[in-house]
């Protein structure tokens, strides 16, 4: 649910990673954060385990420029993938406007993919959102490492309905911006119809 | 789908910024905001400069969404205040109407007290001005400016 401010001219949109545990939405967050400009980001929060697993959220505030004299600023979310921290993940999902699905290219993450992303599918129709209908864009990641699934084979388990997706290696950063600038688009189209 | 739109307009806007303002002095105050429950930052007072308050309000949010849900499984309605006190600062989060949630921070210049007092009477001001808001939001015919932005409009945005 983006908040449109009138007063200080600016639209705020919630954008969120989702994803199995280790696929790395958190990675994605922290290349966008070293890559951006200090005026056009605020800090990052990672509420995460000792071990730098996500234990609720990370969150990364980013300006993209005016439009029309508005300026769009989009609020980055990342879900924590562990199964187990179900709860956590829906209380993200709350307000919504668009979704990441970070998918694991690794042969012996194909299950987990598949099982995050019904699960996402899930926790979205809770609270009244179905899928398809939002701003919605998915990344094949770790494309550098060897035991990975095809592009072509992910595609078909993942993303059947074709929404814009993308190759990713979120710790050099390939694939990252692309991802993010795809879903903001598609949420400020979104926007311009009245969602 | 889901909640429906947030908007502010500058009416409403200087409503709640005159209510917290009033808040920030009666209460002794050292900060006073309001967030949305998603986290977005509506109106703060205060001493604020120094403070990084995009972060404190999505922090704010996360914690009220956590303790939400706690609530849901206790089969409890939602536990609409929290305090946490440290040791030069202290935090009073209050849920206003279920909507948005009303900060204060306070130090030894104030007690918990006159916090608690002085944030009832705010809240009540404030779910008045946000139950006008949200039927103003819901009056049909009202466009988004957004209708008329183009794709081009949105394609400049990421040339640079
Ligand atoms: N080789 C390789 N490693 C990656 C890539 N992206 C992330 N990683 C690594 O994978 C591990 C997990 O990444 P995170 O970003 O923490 O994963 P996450 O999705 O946030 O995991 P949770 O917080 O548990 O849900 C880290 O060691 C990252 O460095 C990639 O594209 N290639
Ligand atoms: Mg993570």
């Amino acid at each position: 649910m983006s908040f449109i401010n009138y007063m200080a001219r600016e639209i705020n949109c919630k954008i969120v990673y989702y994803g199995p545990g280790l696929c790395g939405k958190t990675t994605n967050l922290q290349y966008i954060y070293e890559r951006t400009n200090p005026e056009a980001k605020g800090k990052m929060i990672s509420l995460a385990t000792e071990t730098e697993r996500t234990l609720f959220f990370d969150f990364l505030p980013l300006s993209l420029g005016e439009i029309r004299g508005f300026k769009t600023r989009f609020h980055l979310y990342t879900v924590p993938g562990q199964v187990f921290y179900d709860a956590s993940r829906k209380l993200i999902l709350k307000g919504v406007d668009g979704v990441v699905f970070v998918a694991d290219s690794q042969i012996g993450r194909i299950e987990a993919n598949i099982e995050s992303l019904e699960n996402l599918r899930t926790n979205l129709a809770e609270q009244g959102y179905a899928l398809d209908k939002l701003p919605y864009v998915v990344q094949y990641n770790k494309r550098d490492l060897p035991e990975i699934a095809s592009v072509e084979e992910l595609r078909q388990l993942l993303n059947p309905t074709q929404v814009p997706d993308f190759e990713g290696v979120a710790r050099t950063g390939i694939g990252v911006f692309d991802t993010l600038k795809a879903v903001a688009k598609l949420v400020l189209t979104e926007l311009k119809r009245g969602g | 789908m889901g909640d429906p739109q947030m908007v502010m307009y500058e009416e409403e806007f200087n409503q709640i910024q005159t209510v917290v303002d009033r808040l920030l002095k009666e209460a002794n105050s050292k900060v006073v905001f309001i967030v949305d429950k998603n986290g977005q930052l509506i109106a703060a007072s205060g001493e604020i400069d120094n403070l990084d308050t995009t972060s404190l309000a999505s922090l704010t949010a996360g914690n009220i969404a956590a303790t939400g849900g706690m609530a849901k499984l206790l089969k409890e309605n939602e536990f609409a205040t929290q305090f946490h006190e440290g040791e030069n600062a202290n935090i009073h989060i209050q849920l206003v109407g279920n909507r948005v949630i009303l900060v204060v921070i306070f130090d030894s210049k104030s007690s918990l007290g006159l916090v608690r007092l002085r944030v009832k009477r705010a809240c009540d001001e404030l779910n008045v001005i946000f139950e006008a808001l949200l039927r103003k939001v819901n009056t049909p015919g009202r466009d988004s400016p957004f209708a008329e932005i183009t794709d081009e409009d949105i394609d400049n945005l990421f040339n640079d």
